[in-house]
């Protein structure tokens, strides 16, 4: 299959991407791994005029830990979350997820910042980073911009990002002590879209909930994140009561389509499982039962 | 656009449109057919091949992307008519059957043995998750990894012994 004809830049500074993206705005497309874009452009799904490759910009490729959190540069890839010993310890639900997105072949090439920019509501890190009340950076040439994950996704594959902006880096906030996430995804074999999946981050205080962030992927025409179901749980004590109500409240907030992939009520019943196993699970990280 | 690689050692260049993907590009303006087309969609790693080392799918890769890159695809594995491990364990572990989805499998499997010289079954079968055969020969291909691992894991044979082979 061949895309419509287009121009390619690779721009070989971030300075220099801006300027591209500033001139020609809504007809450039941004390109990091292209795992998602390309598709698109082969099924003519997309056709920009230009095609901005920052796949070799510098400096937006790490992955770092600190004290005050974790910064994910806007194109790794998510090979190198899954490879990250930074991560592995402090933020067990990124390392957990990420081998769960597509393939090896694809993990190898996609990017963290180019999935979430899809926007895809079948996408993954979408509902981790809901889960984790991530931050998302952007850059243009009017300066940057700090977006929480919560006010990014604005549709279906749209985000609320300007055509002059780039997404640069992906910030999570210092997990607490007592932390622990999990994300759990059914799939119909390796390499498919999520029938559902949830990421549950859970932090413990005292004994009781301190926070609990919950996302959700493919029942809704965004990745979702369940307020309602947070709401609850904070403050709570984590018994076997709470969690089954906070998993009941997710599966409310659900808007699942019927496809191939299963019935709204099948999507909508195993968000309400993996919510509840997910909570369990992060629950016993955050307490140190398990590793 | 000029688009050089380094494909199994050697460096070529051609001019192609942006739009040309590395798998048309290798097959078509590079005349290396070894890489196969499967799917075109992403699914099925018929298309695999090593860009610094890494498997990916040369069916979502523009050829402009690997500009500078090194490359190397099923014609690669062999020095002369020194076969690979790997090439020898889908030999003799019989690890083909159409052998449609072979480059793209070998290929992975090589990467994987350079990451992980001893693999276990599970490691094994992650590893190639991304590749379909459609020959559902999947027991005989774990079997021919593991065959290359144990000759990898083996001492180099003296040169006289290379020397006959």
């Amino acid at each position: 299959m061949f895309s419509a004809p287009f121009a390619y830049e690779r721009p070989a500074s971030l300075e220099e991407a801006l300027e591209v993206l500033a001139e020609h705005g809504d007809d450039a497309k941004v390109m990091a791994g292209g795992q998602s874009l390309i598709p698109l452009l082969k099924l003519r799904l997309a056709a920009p005029g230009l095609v901005v490759d920052i796949g070799r910009v510098p400096g937006l490729a790490g992955v770092e830990a600190r004290d005050d959190g974790v910064t994910i540069g806007a194109r790794a890839r998510h090979v190198d979350v899954e490879r990250s010993a930074a991560l592995a310890g402090r933020f067990p639900i990124l390392v957990e997820a990420a081998p769960q997105i597509s393939d090896p072949l694809v993990r190898n090439a996609g990017t963290v910042g180019g999935s979430l920019c899809h926007a895809d509501p079948a996408g993954d890190w979408g509902a981790v980073m809901l889960a984790l009340d991530a931050e998302l950076v952007a850059r243009s040439r009017r300066g940057e911009r700090r977006i929480p994950a919560t006010g990014f996704f604005d549709g279906p594959f749209t985000t609320v990002l300007e055509p002059d902006e780039i997404l640069t880096e992906i910030r999570l906030p210092a997990p607490g002590a007592r932390s622990g996430g999990a994300y759990l995804k059914l799939e119909r074999k390796v390499g498919d879209f999520a029938t559902a999946a949830a990421a549950v981050q859970v932090e413990l205080a005292n004994g009781h909930i301190g926070r609990a962030g919950i996302g959700l992927t493919s029942v809704g025409p965004t990745n979702l994140k369940a307020t309602q179901a947070e709401r609850l749980l904070a403050g709570a004590e984590p018994d076997d009561a709470v969690i089954d109500e906070a998993a009941r409240l997710a599966a409310a907030a659900c808007d699942p389509r019927s496809d191939v992939r299963g019935s709204a009520d099948y999507k909508r019943d195993m968000i309400r499982v993996f919510v509840k196993r997910g909570l369990k699970a992060a629950i016993a990280r955050a307490r140190g039962d398990v590793a | 656009m000029n688009v050089t690689v380094t494909i199994n050692g050697e460096e070529r260049s051609a001019d192609v449109e942006p739009r040309v993907l590395l798998v048309d590009f290798i097959r078509t303006n590079l005349a290396l057919t070894g890489t196969h087309i499967g799917c075109d969609t992403s699914s099925c790693g018929a298309c695999t091949v090593l860009i610094d080392g890494e498997p990916v799918k040369s069916c979502t890769q523009l050829a402009v992307q690997a500009d500078g890159r090194s490359i190397t695809t099923v014609e690669g594995l062999a020095h002369g008519a020194q076969l690979d491990p790997i090439q020898v364990g889908f030999h003799e572990e019989h690890g083909l059957q159409c052998g449609f989805c072979t480059p793209g499998m070998m290929l992975v499997c090589r990467a994987l043995l350079d990451r992980n010289p001893d693999p276990s079954e599970d490691q094994i079968r992650w590893a190639i998750s991304g590749n379909i055969c459609r020959c559902t020969g999947y027991m005989n291909i774990v079997k021919a990894v593991q065959h290359a691992a144990r000759a990898g894991a083996a001492p180099e044979p003296a040169p006289a012994e290379v020397a006959q082979s």
